[in-house]
């Protein structure tokens, strides 16, 4: 039995005339301690999805299945870094995190749940804003504390949804660093969703794209076979590092292509000239 | 870490940062784009005062010889040459049993702040001396059972400031307690939100007057027994009815349109249904209710004067209902005076407010 198991999901929004299938027939199973990427385009259903899994949404009909169970609700088991941070603006760092951990952690005394959350912030090199509010730091190191926040409430899966997506490439590339690393510690079992193949490739195990909505759908899967820990400037020379990115990119161009498709009807255009033209010279 | 706080961040913050650019003029140290900040915030707006002034003194010695003439045109009609004479000396000689009533101009109201002033003293030393007076005879009467003897004289002009200021507070502080609760209740749930939504739509228009009334109605049933100042408390209550719908509905709209981010996070951490309310709802709407209570403030106050006017509350709205009906030569400045310290008064609640403000919100975007 798989750990994340994904059966025939479904999701719509809207009523009758106007419902839209965001996501049709998604079948998914994840294996315990794998690290999964799912790769689409913005736009393309990848937040609902995650969503699904983390139990902030309910399929329309399909069943999500966590260690065998069906998943109902949001469970402290999930932890999940959301795409925009989501910090309280309200609290400091510390607070923030406080605040996951004591829920996390309810029979804990406040000084252990505070040596949890210092251990968290030194974590992502952080110990110097603990007092700091959201707003006084820059986006990396806003993102840096919802990974921190995330991970202090030991959860067994780590659902991150384009976690990375608004940093730029030289802070974006220390993180998914960090990341790996925490991953690597206690092999917990990570899904990634992403926009950026080849941050799907250097971080996962198996890559599936995510074929763009409405009616959404998973792609065939591909298998990256790159022993750990990976080298950035290495893989790029690694044939098949070149050849799964090609692929993907391939793959993902061509659902590209059949998104643009080419209207047949023809119009007819009334033929126009202007009236007096000839006859004003 | 601490953060250290100085006087131009304090300035700055409470919106009188020109005060800093003061400050370094004093010093010495001063820049170009500093010069010209102090010219747009301290120089433009002194002379803007100015202007207004000479304007109103120029607007006030129009009306004046407007009314002088027709005194004297009516008294040639009436009473022939000899008496438009002796009127035209007689306004000239500025006597008052002669002079044209019209909006008096900003000397005369100068003096009559400092005639108010002065009266103040006066009735402050009465004051004084009354209590020394009685203070013997109070004590053998509270020993004997009997209530102590107070000074019944006429208040001040600042005692009835005070007397405002009082009722303004008592109102804001009902109101607060009134609509912050209920705001936050209907703005959690739907279908309270559209049980009262009509009430509270039909009740917001209500006229300050109206809510007096209504008030009056209740509270004089209720105070019949008992020796409590009834004119301050149906005032306060009237006040605090009609300034409580601001703050109603942005604490119920703060509350009901919480970032659905927040929301999510409170979902994933699994907070319970307090800590939800308490720990994520309440402090992200808490700019929107402090928005609420600033305009609760300025309108309580915007209609403290009609109702004190009207339910014989000793303060501003009397004193200025009471100089109207007075007539006397220097009534109309003391009315004008009274509308500059209620303005006065109601700019510097705003500002408080303002920085409580400041104090406690965030900005939105910064989080996410």
């Amino acid at each position: 039995m798989a750990y994340l198991e994904l059966n025939n999901i479904y999701k719509t929004y809207g009523k009758d005339g106007n419902a839209t299938e965001v996501l049709s027939n998604i079948n998914l199973s994840i294996e315990e301690g794998e690290f999964v990427a799912i790769v689409g385009f913005t736009g393309s259903g990848k937040t609902t999805l995650v969503n699904l899994i983390n139990g902030l949404l309910q399929p329309t009909s399909g069943e999500v299945l966590f260690k065998g169970e069906p998943v109902v609700g949001t469970s402290h088991e999930r932890g999940v870094i959301f795409q925009n941070y989501s910090l309280l603006p309200w609290l400091t760092v510390g607070q923030n995190i406080y605040m996951a951990v004591k829920e996390a952690f309810p029979k804990k005394n406040k000084a252990e749940l505070n040596s949890i959350v210092a251990d968290y912030v030194d974590m992502v090199s952080l110990s110097h804003a603990i007092n700091k509010r959201p707003k006084e730091l820059s986006g990396g190191m806003r993102q840096r504390v919802a990974v921190a926040r995330a991970l202090a409430m030991k959860p067994e899966m780590i659902i991150m949804d384009e976690p990375l997506g608004a940093l730029d490439a030289l802070t974006r590339g220390n993180l998914q660093d960090e990341i790996l690393n925490i991953w690597g510690k206690d092999k917990r079992t990570a899904l990634l969703i992403t926009n950026d193949v080849d941050e799907g490739i250097y971080m996962a195990d198996r890559i599936i794209p995510l074929r763009p909505g409405p009616n959404a759908t998973l792609g065939p899967e591909f298998k990256i076979d790159i022993d750990r820990p990976r080298d950035k400037t290495e893989m790029n020379d690694n044939p098949h590092f070149k050849k799964t990115r090609n692929a993907i990119i391939e793959y993902l161009m061509d659902i590209g292509n059949e998104r643009k498709s080419v209207s047949t009807t023809e119009y007819v255009l009334p033929e126009l000239s202007p009236k007096d033209f000839v006859n004003r010279f | 870490m601490k953060q250290s706080i100085t006087l131009n961040k304090i300035t700055k913050f409470v919106g009188f940062g020109f005060l800093g650019t003061l400050k370094s003029i004093f010093t010495g140290n001063i820049e170009k784009e500093d010069f010209k900040n102090f010219l747009r915030k301290v120089i433009v707006p002194l002379a803007s005062m100015l202007l207004f002034i000479g304007l109103w003194h120029m607007g006030a010695k129009t009306l004046f010889n407007i009314e002088a003439e027709y005194k004297i045109e009516k008294a040639l009609t009436e009473q022939g040459q000899e008496a438009a004479n002796a009127m035209e000396a007689c306004i000239a000689s500025g006597a008052i049993k002669c002079q044209p009533n019209t909006l008096p101009s900003p000397s005369q109201v100068w003096a009559s702040f400092q005639t108010l002033l002065e009266d103040h003293l006066v009735i402050r030393a009465d004051k004084a001396a009354f209590i020394e007076k009685t203070a013997s005879l109070n004590a053998k009467r509270l020993s004997d059972g009997k209530n102590a003897i107070t000074y019944t004289g006429r208040p001040s002009f600042v005692d009835q400031i005070f007397t405002s200021i009082k009722t303004v507070f008592a109102g804001f502080f009902l109101a607060l307690l009134i609509a912050v609760p209920i705001g936050v209740v209907i703005g959690l749930s739907k279908t309270l939100r559209s049980s009262v939504n009509w009430l509270i739509q039909i009740l917001k228009p209500v006229s300050p007057v109206v809510w007096l009334l209504l008030v009056f109605m209740i509270v004089k049933t209720l105070t019949k027994n008992s020796e409590s100042d009834s004119a301050f408390i149906i005032s306060f209550i009237s006040v605090g009815l009609c300034s409580m719908w601001a703050t109603l509905v942005n604490t119920a709209m703060g509350v009901s349109t919480v970032d659905k981010d927040y929301i999510n996070v409170a979902k994933v951490l699994k907070l319970g249904t307090f800590q939800k309310i308490f720990k994520v709802i309440l402090p992200s709407a808490l700019p929107l209710i402090f928005t609420g209570l600033r305009i609760t403030l300025s309108v309580s106050w915007m209609v403290l004067i009609a109702i004190e006017l009207l339910a014989q509350s000793p303060g501003l709205g009397s004193f200025v209902w009471e100089e109207f009906q007075n007539g006397a030569i220097d009534s109309n400045s003391k009315i004008i005076v009274a509308m500059f310290i209620i303005g006065g008064i109601g700019f510097l609640l705003d500002r408080i407010m303002l920085t409580v403000q400041n104090m406690i919100s965030f900005d939105k975007n910064d989080g996410i």
